[in-house]
């Protein structure tokens, strides 16, 4: 398969370049052509199989509009992805749909991201159903054998099969929220706010998981998050975004503590401290 | 006399399971001026303690204990009463401004609403008293901006506008029930000072309630750790957070991903806390905490801790009187629980 041989000669699992996304915003006037609103202006990165990128920024500053277009939900005014060596914006339909099953999305709200009317087999069996025939598991047994180990994997048991999200402490339910993402076997997944919809001692556990899939699996995250304390903790290297432009990056540590933009400077700033957290 | 005394308040809500305790005999006093932090997570018991001190508590809870505020009972007060209070003497500020304002009406006209309600202005004074407001919690050109509506406001200008409105007339209690928890975080930096600069202003007493450690840690000086319904540990915020007597305080502590440069940083997993919270009906009749404790014993099952003072604040009188109303006490049987925790040496 080409896309494994690519990663073997050490390209990126994940190639952005130069990628622009503008939207049109509904006209003021009639007579005045619409505004632009240039949600993000030529982002270039990659990121390494096994490794986890952290995006930071403010609302607004076109951390949720890279997710869309890595995700291809979204297409792009310029520029492209490229996941395992393809262009995911000039694959067609069948091929991308095929392509899906390498990147995979675990969303913020874990109340609003799981259908309270399905069971959770269901929930997390969905991306299955979309899989071509060689790749998706034959017959219900086979599915049902898939999910109860992605279930497991994620630290839930077999018997949470048949319950519904509403029977799921909000933990649990983005516990059920990355078993979707991983069983269709992705490299890549892109996390958009993942633990801040978390208390505290739960968000640990969460980071915990996702650090031991990683480890486990080989995983590249795409780790979206306001929160600079998280980032550094889960990602090797982190981009700061404002107003759709990427103004600093670098590993989180060093960028954090030596911060050279006035942006990056001001986010830093204005995390809260506590006492007996040295910086 | 403190402005709000809070003494051993405790809410029990019918569920499917019966009658459950949400609040446990939760107390204290918070003097003018000051800033008491309420800090704990989902179903702790912080946001029913607030909307118990606004009189806001659905129909069905059942309510026993004291809230006075500047010596009047709250409790067992009409709603027409009540109303009089709310928005007048006592304001909340709520997590999402966009569900807290109206957004079929213009915000001039939303700030102004208790100034004609409460202290009876006329249409042309609320409005110019309305101007004033909006133009002191930092919304430019509010003479021109009126009649806006709240979508044409961004999150941060929308969190100040209800800053405005809870402060309409000027109340002697300010509730910010997780203000800043739906806002990036320059925005939150900048909402935080301006809710202290007008508690200093007005000389108000602020109740802050949030899960972010560091949000109560340089915002109130003195706090209220909260699990499953009970006050575990309390005092002065600079004593708990460097002491963390109760095992639940220093499970949240260690649990919270640390800025801490390359060579600190301690490798792998964070520390968690074992177990999740019990759902309320489920919490053992004793400590809350019970069972999930590396330092549970049988006696934590059954009997409530007692609380316990480990210091008064030493040094000379602080400036204000309320800084000694809030010695550190903890909740707490377990002799090597509290031990283990107090010698923190700060690096």
């Amino acid at each position: 398969m080409s896309a494994t041989q690519n990663l073997a000669t050490g390209a990126a699992l994940l190639k952005v370049t130069a990628l622009q996304r503008t939207y049109q915003l509904p006209r003021a006037s009639l007579w005045r052509p619409a505004a632009q609103l240039h949600a993000l202006r030529g982002v270039s990165f990659a990121l390494q199989a096994g490794r986890s990128l952290g995006v930071v920024g403010e609302s607004g500053s076109g951390k949720s509009t890279l997710a869309r277009l890595v995700m291809a939900l979204d297409t792009p005014t310029a520029g492209s992805v490229e996941l395992l060596g393809q262009d995911l914006h000039r694959l067609g339909s069948q091929q991308l749909r095929a392509a899906r099953r390498h990147f995979q999305m675990v969303f913020q709200d874990p109340y609003a991201s799981l259908d309270p009317r399905m069971r959770v087999e269901r929930i997390v069996a969905e991306p299955l159903a979309h899989l071509g025939p060689p790749d998706a598991p034959a017959g219900r047994e086979a599915v049902r054998a898939l999910v109860q180990a992605t279930l497991e994997q994620v630290g839930l048991r077999a018997r949470d099969l048949d319950k519904y999200p509403h029977e799921f402490s909000g933990g649990q339910r983005q516990r059920i929220a990355i078993a979707r993402a991983l069983v269709t076997r992705p490299r890549l997944i892109v996390a958009d706010e993942p633990v801040s919809a978390l208390d505290v001692s739960v968000q640990a556990q969460v980071l915990n998981l996702m650090q031991d899939l990683q480890r486990e699996l080989g995983l590249s995250y795409l780790f979206i998050s306001h929160d600079l304390a998280v980032v550094q903790h889960l990602c090797d290297e982190v981009i700061v975004l404002h107003q759709g432009e990427i103004v600093e990056r670098g590993a989180p540590h060093k960028l954090f503590h030596a911060p050279g933009h006035p942006y990056t400077q001001a986010l830093v700033r204005a995390v809260p401290r506590l006492p007996g957290h040295i910086f | 006399m403190p402005l709000l005394e809070v003494s051993d308040l405790t809410i029990q809500l019918p569920t499917r399971r019966g009658l459950v305790q949400a609040v446990r005999h939760v107390g204290f006093a918070l003097e003018r001026g000051a800033t008491l932090g309420l800090i704990g997570e989902s179903g702790c018991g912080k946001s029913l303690t607030a909307l118990a001190l606004m009189g806001l508590l659905p129909e069905q809870a059942w309510v026993s204990g004291s809230i006075r505020l500047d010596g009047q009972e709250l409790l067992g007060l009409s709603e027409r009463r009540l109303c009089a209070l709310r928005g007048n003497r006592m304001a909340m500020v709520f997590q999402e401004p966009m569900t807290a304002l109206n957004p079929l009406h213009g915000i001039g006209r939303q700030v102004a609403e208790p100034l004609r309600l409460h202290l009876g202005l006329g249409r042309r004074a609320a409005q110019a008293r309305a101007v004033e407001l909006l133009e002191r919690v930092g919304i430019a050109q509010a003479a021109q901006r009126f009649g806006e509506y709240p979508h044409q406001f961004s999150g941060g200008q929308r969190q100040r506008i209800t800053i405005a409105m809870a402060l309409a007339c000027g109340p002697d209690l300010l509730i910010a029930d997780e203000p800043t928890t739906a806002l990036d975080v320059t925005v939150q930096q900048q909402i935080l000072a301006l809710l202290q600069e007008l508690v200093a202003e007005h000389s108000m007493a602020l109740v802050l309630i949030s899960h972010d450690l560091g949000v109560i840690a340089q915002n109130a000086e003195q706090l209220l750790v909260m699990y499953g319904g009970s006050v575990v540990e309390s005092g002065m915020t600079e004593a708990v957070f460097r002491q963390r007597a109760h095992p639940y305080t220093r499970g949240l502590f260690a649990a919270r991903p640390q800025m801490l440069p390359a060579a600190a940083r301690p490798p792998g997993h964070l520390p968690t806390i074992a177990g999740t919270v019990p759902e309320l009906a489920d919490l053992p009749a004793g400590c809350p905490f019970a069972g999930r404790c590396a330092f549970t014993a049988q006696a934590c099952f059954a009997q409530a801790p007692a609380p316990r003072l480990l210091q008064v604040p030493a040094g000379p009188a602080p400036a204000s009187l309320a800084f000694w109303r809030q010695p550190h006490v903890v909740r707490c049987l377990r002799d090597e629980a509290i031990h283990a925790g107090a010698p923190v040496t700060t690096p």
